[in-house]
């Protein structure tokens, strides 16, 4: 599904390397975990791959199915499958969530050459969708994440994944902020979208989002690199002793 | 002595370009004279006076009128309102294309039939809002266009007026200098709605006075463009009595010279009164707001609400002034004025200004100027939006918070539509 080789990456403004070589790759149907202390570049690599700007690639590659994603703007990548859950998503007034949603679906079906969906239609799968993850027709009329709690914002960002239906999906701390019963919504809409055919990378600090949303493969990065690879278990070493521990068994 | 001569010169070219009244006599004598005596003794606005620092007023002096091929909408902006439509034609009045002017609940008579007949209310409004309004600042456009209007319409309402009234102006040669003047007065208890669109002219000049008695309502919608080569002066003149309210939306896009000033005083107490506007300019484009709000009364409420969104050197420009007399204790001042640049090319010049003599008033201003934000941006093509279309969104999003002072949801709805349609346009 994702295949990222070698990737080195550096800030825009500034002569800073951020990823050190990242090598990783996520199988169709896969859940797999990043940890790692502050600092160890799991954001960037999330904002590297789905298209943000501010970030110089100098070496390495990351494909999707195959094709490479790198060179795509933002929007290319989302139609060709790819999505971010934001870590802090992003309040717009002024625009209409359910405007926002549908541009957005539309926008990716048209650049995959599919019909788009009616006004009617859409407001059907929104609210089948919505009503799944507990959130009002309220909330939807809202402008984007706009006057949302923690934990709405969250949610919200799930029902854009559910609505768009990714192949692989992105999450970037969306444990934090987040109360116990927050998240284990989260967790539940996100399971409920395990599939086959979808792949998830869910970047965390805490082995707790995994109680809730259990991964194939955990790794550990530290330094712009993943140092360390291993199945659940390794999320509760983390757990326990804290990153300090593995870091010098790596070093 | 030079200065002053040189200032009458620049009034008697204004006054040239345009053939004399053929009404001279009565109230509308009075008022071409008093406004002509006006115009001489402080001049055409010339690039040093303080209110035309931004904005070169050389288009709108210059003896000749620059033609102007313009572009007309296939389906006009308010077409589907249920409303009374008078038809100006290069700034002429066509009862042909008009529909009768009656109307329940409203007077409505074309200018140069009011003028030749003595018509007690008109007396006190026509000029003579115009006239209230020059102190402390001169705005000679005006005064020329009081001297020499021929065109236009007198309307009073006397209730609550059920259906908009549409001033359509449609444009047909391309030299056309035009010049309307409205007359309305809005009576106790009264309301009404006036709707303004169209080219108009390839040079157009026009005032409109209102007064709005005590406990009546007056809005006003405008749609401006999609005529680029146009070269606009509008001024706005009203005098609100108590508890009366007036709300005034422009929608601006395209033109390369448009002024439009709004010139509002609260005469009664506990008056409201909103001006807003929402402007998009792309490449060679002026567009100037200038607004004078002077609370003279006790417990009103002013509210200024400007956004603009240039891009490819476009220029916005925002005076706006909220003046406290001493007497106008409790007063509500607002004003907002912002610029959303789309490249580094377009600018936006605001001045905003608070002139406050009473103690104990709660005023405030802001004034902002900024690009796109990107994170919103990043955010909305994260999830498939193109680019193109997001910062459309964005732009549509900075522009509500002007079209939502529109009272009507209905008008507000017809605007955003124009200005959505303006914008799919534009990204092809």
């Amino acid at each position: 599904m994702l295949e990222i080789k070698n990737l080195h990456v550096s800030l825009e403004e500034e002569e800073k390397q951020i990823l050190k070589g990242v090598d990783l790759t996520v199988g169709a149907g896969q859940v797999h975990a990043i940890m790692g202390p502050n600092g160890s570049g799991k954001s960037t690599l999330s904002y590297v791959l789905s298209g943000r700007d501010g970030y110089d690639v100098t070496e390495g590659s990351a494909t999707l199915l195959g094709e490479d994603i790198l060179e795509m703007e933002p929007e290319e990548r989302a139609a060709a499958g790819l999505f971010l859950a934001f870590q802090y998503p992003v309040e717009i007034p002024g625009v209409g969530n359910m405007t926002f949603l549908r541009t957005a679906l539309n926008g990716q079906r048209k650049a995959r050459g599919e019909e788009e969906l009616n006004a009617a239609e859409f407001l059907k799968l929104v609210r089948e969708k919505a009503k799944a993850l507990k959130i009002d027709a309220d909330m939807l009329k809202r402008p984007v994440n706009v006057g949302f709690s923690g934990g709405e914002k969250k949610r919200n960002e799930i029902l854009q994944m559910s609505v768009l239906e990714p192949k692989m999906c992105i999450m970037d701390e969306t444990d934090s902020g987040l109360d116990v019963d927050a998240m284990k919504l989260v967790a539940d809409g996100v399971n409920a979208l395990r599939d086959a055919g979808r792949s998830f990378l869910v970047i965390t600090h805490y082995q707790r989002l995994l109680d809730h949303i259990q991964p194939d493969v955990v790794h550990i990065m530290a330094d712009g690199r993943i140092v360390k690879s291993g199945g659940p278990d390794l999320a509760l070493e983390v757990e326990n002793n804290g990153y300090a521990d593995i870091l010098s068994e790596v070093a | 002595m030079a200065l002053p001569a040189q200032k009458t010169d620049g009034a008697d070219l204004l006054l040239a370009r345009h053939p004399s009244p053929s009404v001279t006599t009565g109230w509308a004598g009075e008022a071409q004279t008093y406004a002509r005596a006006r115009l001489q003794s402080m001049g055409a606005p010339q690039r040093r006076d303080e209110y035309w620092k931004f904005t070169n007023p050389a288009l709108l002096i210059d003896p000749e009128t620059r033609a102007a091929v313009l572009e007309t909408d296939k389906v006009p902006v308010f077409d589907a309102v249920d409303r009374l439509k008078m038809v100006f034609v290069d700034g002429k009045f066509s009862a042909e294309l008009s529909d009768d002017l009656s109307l329940e609940g409203v007077e409505i008579e074309h200018l140069s039939d009011a003028m030749s007949k003595d018509i007690h209310w008109v007396r006190e409004v026509f000029g003579v809002l115009e006239a209230r309004g020059q102190t402390p600042v001169a705005r000679p456009m005006a005064a020329l266009n009081t001297a020499v209007a021929q065109d236009g319409l007198v309307i009073r309402a006397t209730a609550e007026v059920s259906r908009p009234i549409s001033m359509i102006y449609i444009h047909q040669d391309d030299s056309s200098d035009a010049v309307i003047h409205h007359a309305i007065r809005v009576e106790e208890g009264a309301s009404l709605t006036i709707l303004e669109n169209g080219p108009a002219a390839a040079r157009f000049n026009k005032v409109m006075e209102i007064e709005v008695a005590d406990r009546a309502a007056f809005n006003h919608v405008r749609a401006q463009g999609r005529d680029h080569e146009r070269k606009a002066t509008t001024h706005m003149f009203a005098v609100l009595g108590e508890e009366s309210q007036l709300k005034s939306f422009t929608l601006t896009v395209n033109g390369v010279l448009t002024r439009n000033e709004a010139v509002i005083e609260f005469k009664g107490d506990n008056a409201s009164a909103h001006v807003a506007g929402a402007a998009a300019g792309d490449g060679d484009f002026h567009h100037d707001d200038t607004v004078f709000v002077t609370h003279d009364a006790v417990n009103c409420e002013s509210r200024q609400v400007f956004k603009k969104v240039l891009r490819n050197g476009a220029t916005g420009v925002f005076q706006g002034k909220i003046l406290v007399k001493a007497d106008a204790q409790k007063t509500d001042g607002y004003q907002i004025s912002q610029g959303l640049l789309l490249d580094d090319d377009s600018q936006f010049l605001a001045k905003p200004e608070l002139e406050i003599y009473a103690d104990d008033v709660a005023c405030s201003h802001g004034s902002t100027c900024g690009a796109v934000d990107e994170t919103a941006l990043f955010y909305l093509t994260s999830r498939g939006v193109p680019r193109s279309e997001a910062q459309d969104m964005l732009v549509l999003a900075f522009l509500d918070e002007a079209i939502q002072e529109i009272e009507d949801d209905a008008l507000a709805d017809d605007i955003r539509a124009r200005l959505q349609a303006w914008m799919a346009r534009r990204r092809g």
